[in-house]
């Protein structure tokens, strides 16, 4: 039997807040290092948080065996990040400190985090710099060859490194050349385009998983004595978000149905910089980073339904709402704030463009200021991929920009150790819920998939694997053969169906209904009509969706049949916590919970838990834990960046 | 708010890297040209399962010119007529109402088929694990700025390193080379204080590896910067000759 009860401990180790990671590394077990080899790692996912555990824990020694669906482990969506990471470095002499990086994130995830892991994290960001730069990332330097820093919403200091507007790419080709370095020194066998399909649990405790090979349909089993998922976010369960088009829950939801408790699914955040929907065939949406608010203002006419062309608008008719509300901030409030603020003055009928669902953001007086060379020194890619798309200079003409779904801060349960409930599951990164609360500020996604994969999973699961004590087993056992007909039975089920709508079709229908009613806005109304319409949809996926093709070729409507499966099982997850949740905190605004001036208004003394899933069945209410958040440092006020 | 056009496709069907491929020819109506080049065959491919057909299959995931998923051959240009540009950040006012588009994969040696338009560009990654890295381990970093970098060299290690590894320097090549995108990543590392330790032993068994994946010789076409949607310069092929054959010379001694 597993050692650990299913339970909610979070293992958050003893002593002053500074302390605790230094003290839980000494009172760590280790393996032996001649024993190090004896144990195999999976690993799913090669973003930054998987690309830099795979590489990390090889490095130890341990038998890694690395997995994601593409072609190549390089192109992970932690690729498409454009802004920057944050680090608590005070090269700028402006102020910063591990404590104060500390203080923001939790601040800005409106007191919905885990303050241990939270500092933790801010302690391992000067690391995640030097490792970097010891790689070849090329961050952006000054004239003196020293690094650069930027500001980012929801700070007052600057402390975002960046390359260009590219730093996720260049920061997971980091990552990504450590792992090749591992693959050639043999520590880790790669295997590309294989999704995983089931998670399979033996003794209580992660032991493996079924993965579907994307070119051949095989299914196959694979075996190890512990499991890392870092297998990032489920915001495409909005069908449009600025995430890739592969991204989903699956892997995550899987783990979840063999006993992983779902964290806080309702915390989602709505960006407020991407480009506004324009057609029924826009198949994603595109971020721009948020940097682009460093020198761009957000404005809208001060007149309702004005047609004018936003050149023709005087200077004393735009209303920079953003400056106006939050005088402090101004356009540098978090994600949060900006997107609702948008929405606001686009809901009162003063958006602009052919579908009124957008604001401006206006670079005219920064090039009157610094010149259209500096600008172009620090957008250029930015505003070179605005114009691709929407056919307009921003140069001489504002961008238009409108909110959208990009990132999740809910995820998996884990500890401390990033140990979800079931025993031997590691979940890294967007595919866990513990650093962010109910917001991530800007540039920290890209710090903490870091943080994770290259100084905390490689520490942790070695601590899991000299304390478990492990049965004996082989891909020939019961929990093996039971999880891999289940899945062949899943598929085989999809593709017998032979109904009349597409896959796309479905996805697009569970999207609508997830960001009207469990969007941006969410009333106890609307989440419960969602409830319904989204068994609705799931019932009909079941009866009357075409899926073409065979199981054993490569097949892309089958994958995506698959994913939109469980995104349709998950959505109903989401919606609980969110009817469950009634007060406003961050990302998740309940309309009953709000201040005189429509603020987020939170409920500390009934709220003040992260919220833990545990699956009951598909379609049946899951049971709900609560893991309470104590607050040993950080002192508890409304939010305010007036 | 864009057009509407219509289109015929003539597209490289394939079941699989051992079956023998042909083209189809499809007619499409309503193509809005404000769509991406990819939510064209999105259209396409809805068309085609509706009616219980095999949608064309292709690779693509960002659909933000960010991943290198993407990429098709498009009227004999890689990635289509934009410069600069990728498949999926190609807009369909770029093409003009009654054209005939032919769509092929990106045609190598190195880059079997997988079906239809999508390739293996597995020897993409056998090249990077030949020493497309700095061989640092987790931990053993120095502060960030204990080494300071001239601007000048860090800005062109950074021109270098936005190479996304989508393949087509080789889809364009007339003999198939993967000379842009080995220099790339040999230059991205080679121009930097951090890669200087293991020089000679990176550019040596990156060449070695290309040669050893079935890639081509360069010829000086320079199609690859041509096509390259980060438009990385072959002043980087240059620039890895020489330091090849300095390694070369060494490796002999």
């Amino acid at each position: 039997m597993a050692t650990r009860k299913a339970g909610l401990n979070s293992n958050i180790p003893d002593g002053p807040m500074a302390k605790k990671w230094e003290s839980h590394r000494f009172n760590m077990k280790l393996v032996n290092p001649a024993n190090k080899r004896k144990f195999n790692v999976i690993v799913v996912g090669t973003g930054l948080a998987g690309g830099s555990a795979a590489a990390s824990i090889s490095e130890l020694g341990y038998n890694v065996q690395s997995f994601c669906i593409h072609d190549s482990p390089r192109r992970a969506h932690s690729i498409a990040a454009q802004g920057g990471i944050n680090a608590a470095k005070n090269y700028q002499n402006d102020g910063d400190s591990v404590h104060r990086l500390f203080y923001d994130t939790v601040k800005g995830g409106d007191y919905r985090a885990r303050e241990a892991n939270v500092h933790r994290l801010s302690e391992i960001s000067r690391n995640i710099i030097d490792q970097c730069v010891a790689q070849g990332v090329p961050f952006a330097r000054e004239y003196g060859g020293l690094l650069d820093n930027r500001s980012f919403g929801g700070a007052q200091v600057s402390r975002t490194f960046y390359a260009r507007g590219q730093t996720g790419q260049q920061l997971l080709l980091g990552a990504y050349s450590a792992l090749m370095k591992e693959v050639n020194k043999g520590g880790v066998t790669l295997h590309t385009r294989r999704e995983m399909l089931d998670l399979v649990v033996i003794d209580g405790r992660a032991r493996g998983i079924i993965v579907r090979n994307l070119v051949t349909g095989q299914v196959e089993r694979h075996i190890a004595d512990a499991v890392c998922m870092a297998t990032g976010g489920y915001g495409n369960v909005f069908y449009l978000s600025t995430n890739a088009m592969a991204s989903n829950v699956t892997a995550t939801w899987r783990c979840h149905k063999r006993g992983a408790y779902f964290a806080n699914p309702c915390f989602t955040q709505i960006h407020p910089t991407c480009i506004p929907v324009s057609g029924d065939h826009q198949s994603k949406l595109t971020l721009m980073s948020e940097s682009l608010r460093n020198d761009g203002r957000i404005w809208v006419p001060k007149k309702k339904y004005d047609d004018r062309h936003p050149n023709d608008i005087p200077e004393d008719e735009r209303d920079y709402y953003l400056e106006r509300r939050y005088p402090a901030f101004g356009n540098l409030v978090p994600r949060d704030v900006a997107s609702r603020a948008a929405k606001e003055r686009c809901d009162a009928g003063y958006g602009v463009g052919q579908t009124k669902k957008a604001v401006y953001l206006d670079f005219g007086s920064a090039i009157e200021r610094l010149g259209k060379d500096a600008i172009e020194a620090k957008y250029g890619n930015l505003f070179h991929m605005y114009q691709k798309i929407m056919d307009t200079n921003p140069y001489t003409q504002p961008m238009m920009i409108y909110p959208a779904v990009h990132y999740t801060m809910g995820g998996l349960w884990v500890d401390y150790n990033l140990m979800s409930n079931l025993p031997g599951l590691f979940v890294l990164g967007e595919a866990n819920f513990s650093d962010h609360g109910a917001n991530r500020l800007g540039a920290s996604a890209l710090m903490q998939g870091l943080g994770d994969g290259y100084f905390v999973a490689p520490l942790t699961v070695g601590n899991y694997l000299a304390e478990a004590d492990l049965m004996d087993a082989d891909t020939e056992d019961e929990a093996f053969v039971k999880a891999e007909e289940g899945v062949t039975g899943r598929i085989e089920e999809m593709l017998s169906i032979k109904g009349s709508r597409t896959v796309d079709d479905f996805h697009r229908e569970l999207g609508l209904v997830m960001w009207d009613k469990c969007g941006m806005a969410r009333n106890e109304k609307g989440l419960k009509q969602a409830l319904n319409e989204v068994r609705q949809i799931r019932a009909e996926f079941w009866e009357d969706v075409n899926v073409v093709g065979t199981k054993g070729s490569f097949n892309q409507v089958l994958e995506r049949a698959g994913r939109v499966a469980d995104f349709l099982e998950f959505a109903e997850c989401m919606i609980y916590d969110a009817a469950e949740r009634k007060e406003s905190c961050g990302g998740h605004f309940r309309e009953e919970s709000q201040t005189e001036e429509g603020e987020a208004l939170r409920d500390d003394n009934n709220f003040s838990f992260c919220s833990a899933w545990e699956f009951k069945g598909v379609g049946k209410k899951p049971k709900l834990h609560k893991e309470a958040l104590k607050f040993e440092v950080v002192k508890l006020t409304q939010r305010s960046y007036k | 708010m864009g057009k509407k056009i219509t289109l015929t496709l003539r597209v490289w069907r394939q079941q699989n890297s051992q079956a023998e491929g042909q083209f189809a020819t499809y007619k499409v109506t309503d193509i809005d040209t404000d769509m991406s080049f990819l939510e064209m065959l999105d259209v396409v491919n809805a068309g085609i399962e509706l009616q219980s057909g095999d949608p064309i299959a292709f690779d693509h995931d960002c659909r933000e010119g960010i991943c290198g998923s993407c990429g098709a051959v498009v009227n004999g240009q890689a990635h289509g007529p934009d410069r600069g540009t990728t498949l999926c950040q190609l807009h369909m006012r770029h093409f003009s109402d009654g054209d005939t588009l032919v769509i092929e994969p990106f045609r190598s040696r190195a880059f079997p088929v997988v079906k239809d338009i999508a390739v293996d560009r597995g020897a993409f990654d056998r090249v990077i694990q030949a020493g497309g890295y700095v061989s640092v381990r987790t931990g053993q970093a120095p502060d960030a700025h204990a080494v300071p970098i001239a601007k000048e060299a860090a800005d062109k290690a950074f021109d270098a390193a936005a190479c996304i590894g989508c393949g087509a320097c080789v889809a364009a090549c007339p003999n198939a080379s993967a000379m842009l995108f080995v220099s790339a990543k040999v230059s991205h590392l080679n121009l930097l204080p951090q890669g200087q330790p293991q020089k000679d032993s990176r550019v040596f068994n990156m060449v070695n590896q290309m040669d050893s994946e079935g890639f081509g010789n360069c010829s000086n076409e320079y199609e690859c910067e041509a096509a390259c949607p980060k438009e990385i310069s072959v002043q980087n092929i240059a620039r890895m000759n020489r330091q090849y054959l300095k390694a070369a010379i060494k490796n002999e001694g």
